[in-house]
């Protein structure tokens, strides 16, 4: 049995040790916001956030995020109280298809997490393991860039 | 591809009006009757059920805006019902970029004659004329003077479509003399309103055909043959038939596939599958690396698609020709293809039902029923989003895939999505294309005469269309189906290889032929934009390659040879937003100009590129000027602009299927590279409106004039030409050597 945090509440899993992050949130665990995309950390379609980091489910065993905090991005905002991301995505009508946009998403919170005023360089580099094919790029660059206006000040002390 | 392919074949429907007026009424006349396209409801709320599908272009969203628009209430009002072969009509399939025309023109029509319906009603009620009725949201109000009932409370006085449209009979000929709004009335149409879709793409929401869970559903995989016309010579399955979860093992001659009760489960026990299965290859594939010259030896059906005659040829005092390329391209979808399907638990009764992405709900029903020798009625096909789609992909062949499952548990669900690998290396590709070019010219350096050949494997397997399916498992059974070879739809419906090979300049005399293979190794079929991205590509190279030899501007070049005011207007207006100037650049850095109008018949775009040329080209940024006509949805006429030309631009510099005698291996995505974040140019757009004309499609108007502006910005940067995409730096380098 494996116990983490899964978007602020604590969750166990008896799926094994080794069974990928992406199999168990998607079956399980019922949360199918996190696609499956190449099963190979090739994509960046099925990225979540383990601690503030942004890694690819498809590739983190379950022993991986053993008393973690996992965040899909069904925890990362709702349409009531969207993250600033999330909520310039939709000013910028940022997206066509929208299957690589919650790992999209996942990547530039955690970019202005740690880098709360990027350069449109810096997001582009942040979002590179992140494959769109109906390009929408650039509104999503520059959805990124205005979602780091609306940040929440930074706590002060950092760790956990 | 679309209705215009199966209209263009249908001599009637061709004779029932002038030009491009039988298109856009095209969807109607197929599906006349008003309630077909629309119901209304007490609860103040108006159906809407288009046949076309959202597949990410944002379709849904400018539909609902026509529909809004021509019944005068707020767009919140309009449900869009998701289409399904048991409650829409029947538009074919959602292609060609005539969507807006097909089934735009359609509900504009038909919202229109029920607003005429309603107002009659309206009238009769509220004992007023109905040209003196006004709607406001949906609310219909008498506001003429003249008190004839002698009533003047103003209750007595309105109603709505709401209180009105249980009385109202919709199951009526849509009259196609009643006239829609005058766009200048537009208070909707022309707007920007945000995607309906996006919300619950942005927050995860289950939407997609992904993240689809039906009661009790099983989980399926399939093992696709370990190279293309591969036979499952034997495999003895009984190990894998005992793993954990495993509900059976499918096998019909080459097809095999396994399912369990959940994803993992399935995909633990497909890759035994793998492992064990002997396969017995049969068929060899081109050499990868002379696609050209294999395309020229191949059989092939020739047929000049369009021919101009001048005599003054013979005033030619020399001639220019140049060879173009390009190697087959993958749809490359972020989500691999994915459908659900049932079988009815009592096989005499009951229709087989599938979920799908598919572009064509009605097609591939067809197919199903033909695959499966079933009546039509008795299957069921319903449409779910999916991931993005840019023609015809793996959605109908994995949901034939997942029918020949679900056929092993009758009653219960099956859902199946491909990996990564099967999406790459099985769904069909758009062809390797080769074109040669050759001019005449006089001693100035005029053209008097144009020759385009296009040899190209045929741009259309889609299912729905010919006496087999044309779904990739059928060719795979004991009893296969045979495999077809592509072919092209008419030029009328826009053609398929030749699309877009029949110049927009005013050249004297021209011969277009298409040569269309008459083998497949690969299995090809339609994806944005068909020929149209190597054509363009090639005939606006080719037109560089004269101006440069003339030593003129190309961009003063093409303007003196167009004469359409709307060509001409793209073309100086992406001259404009440039600042586009006749110096040389070169050093590495260049600028290159194409133009285009999308089928000869669609939207108008010219396109200027920047690039840097080092070790690779780099496109920093991208200058289009676009004419949609008539405007739904600014903002998603630039959304649908800004990923064409992105995707584009990634099919030039990085995209080709790649392959060894045997197989594709370009199965994964590090052999198989698309453009990333940080290779993404700019791109600047300006839209030219034109209200007074009609609204085409967007979507794939970009692929060829970005292209050739590419192909022409390397020239201008290091004084090479390279003629074969994509442009890597293998390429640039053998052409620089």
């Amino acid at each position: 049995m494996v116990q983490f945090t899964l978007n602020g509440n604590p969750c166990h899993s008896g799926a094994g040790d080794n069974a990928l992050l992406l199999d168990v949130l998607r079956g399980d665990l019922g949360l199918t916001g996190t696609r499956f995309g190449c099963g190979a950390n090739q994509c960046g379609a099925c990225h979540v956030l383990v601690d503030g980091a942004s890694v690819p489910a498809c590739d983190t065993p379950l022993w991986a995020v053993a008393g973690k905090q996992v965040v899909t991005v069904e925890g990362l905002g709702s349409a009531a109280a969207p993250h600033p991301v999330q909520a310039a995505l939709i000013v910028y009508q940022a997206g066509q298809c929208g299957y690589c946009l919650s790992g999209i998403q996942i990547s530039a919170a955690a970019l202005l997490a740690r880098n709360p005023n990027p350069t449109d360089a810096e997001v582009r580099s942040a979002l590179d393991r992140h494959l769109c094919r109906c390009g929408s790029h650039n509104r999503i660059v520059k959805a990124v860039l205005a979602a780091a206006q609306h940040m929440p000040p930074k706590p002060t002390e950092s760790g956990a | 591809m679309n209705l215009a392919f199966r209209l263009s074949t249908d001599a009637a429907a061709l004779r029932a009006g002038p030009g491009g007026e039988r298109v856009r009424a095209a969807s109607l006349a197929v599906n006349p009757r008003i309630s077909q396209w629309l119901r209304f409801h007490a609860d103040g709320s108006v159906e809407a059920r288009p046949g076309k599908v959202e597949i990410g272009q944002g379709i849904v969203t400018a539909l609902a805006q026509i529909v809004a628009e021509e019944l005068d209430v707020s767009l919140a009002r309009i449900r869009m019902v998701p289409a399904g072969t048991d409650t829409s009509p029947d538009e074919a399939v959602t292609s060609g970029s005539l969507s807006i025309q097909e089934s735009g023109a359609a509900l504009r029509q038909a919202s229109a004659c029920a607003r005429a319906l309603f107002l009659d009603a309206a009238a009769a009620q509220l004992q007023a004329a109905p040209e003196t009725l006004q709607i406001s949201d949906g609310e219909i109000r008498a506001v003429s003077d003249s008190t004839s009932g002698g009533t003047s409370g103003s209750t007595s006085r309105t109603t709505s479509y709401w209180a009105l449209a249980a009385g109202i009979n919709l199951d009526v000929d849509a009259d196609t003399a009643i006239k829609p709004k005058a766009p200048a009335d537009y208070r909707i149409v022309g707007t920007a309103a945000p995607r309906r879709d996006l919300p619950e793409k942005v927050f995860g929401t289950p939407r997609l055909i992904h993240d689809l869970v039906l009661p009790g559903m099983l989980h399926g995989r399939v093992v696709r043959p370990s190279a293309p016309g591969a036979h499952l010579e034997s495999i003895d399955s009984s190990a894998v038939q005992t793993l954990p979860g495993v509900v059976c093992i499918v096998r019909d001659g080459s097809f095999i596939g396994v399912v369990a009760a959940t994803e993992l489960q399935a995909n633990r026990a497909a890759e035994q599958l793998a492992q064990l299965a002997q396969w017995r290859e049969t068929r060899e594939l081109p050499d990868a690396q002379h696609l050209p010259a294999w395309l020229r030896a191949q059989p092939v059906e020739s047929k000049v698609v369009d021919q101009r005659a001048d005599p003054a040829i013979v005033s030619a005092t020399r001639t220019m020709q140049a060879t173009y390329s390009r190697g087959f391209v993958a749809h490359a979808s972020i989500g691999p293809s994915c459908a659900l399907a049932r079988w009815p638990a009592d096989a005499a009764s009951g229709a087989l039902e599938v979920w799908t992405h598919s572009q064509g709900i009605f097609n591939l029903r067809t197919d199903l029923a033909l695959a499966f020798a079933r009546a039509p009625e008795t299957v069921v096909v319903h449409h779910v989003e999916g991931s993005g789609c840019y023609g015809h992909n793996g959605a109908d062949d994995v949901a034939y895939d997942a029918a020949l499952l679900a056929r092993a548990v009758p009653g219960r669900t099956v859902r199946l999505q491909w990996t990564r690998a099967q999406e790459l290396a099985w769904s069909p590709v758009s062809p390797a294309m080769r074109v040669d070019l050759e001019a005449a010219l006089d001693d100035a350096g005029n053209i008097l005469a144009w020759k385009h050949d296009v040899t190209s494997n045929g741009h259309g397997t889609r299912p729905g269309r010919a006496k087999t399916p044309a779904l990739l498992a059928a060719t795979h059974l004991e009893k296969p189906f045979e495999a077809l070879i592509a072919v092209n739809a008419p030029l009328a419906a826009g053609g398929g290889a030749e699309r877009n090979a029949v110049p927009l300049y005013n050249f004297p005399a021209w011969t277009i032929t298409n040569h269309r293979l008459l083998t497949m190794p690969l299995r090809t079929s339609a994806m944005r934009s068909l020929g149209a991205h190597c054509n363009v590509f090639a005939l606006e190279s080719f037109i560089d390659e004269i101006a440069h030899a003339r030593g003129e501007d190309p961009l003063a070049f093409r303007l003196r040879q167009l004469s359409d005011p709307r060509a001409i207007a793209v073309v100086e207006r992406a001259a404009q937003l440039c600042n586009w100037r006749d110096d040389a650049r070169g050093e590495g850095h260049g600028r290159g100009i194409a133009f285009a109008k999308y089928k000869n018949t669609g939207a108008y775009c010219a396109v200027i590129a920047e690039v840097d040329v080092a070790r690779e080209v780099r496109v920093k940024k991208l200058w289009i000027a676009v004419d949609v006509g008539l405007v739904i949805n600014p903002d998603g006429v630039r959304n649908q602009i800004e990923g064409g030309a992105i995707q584009a631009a990634s099919f030039t510099l990085k995209e080709a299927v790649a392959f060894d005698r045997s197989r594709i291996t370009s199965d994964a995505w590090e052999h198989y590279p698309i453009l990333k974040f940080s290779e993404v140019p700019e791109v600047d757009i300006d839209l030219i409106s034109r209200p007074d004309q009609p609204a085409v499609g967007a979507g794939e108007a970009a692929h060829g004039p970005v292209a050739a502006a590419i192909g022409n910005a390397v020239f201008n940067a290091i004084g090479v030409r390279v003629r074969d995409m994509p442009l890597t730096p293998e390429r640039i380098i053998s052409a620089m050597a």
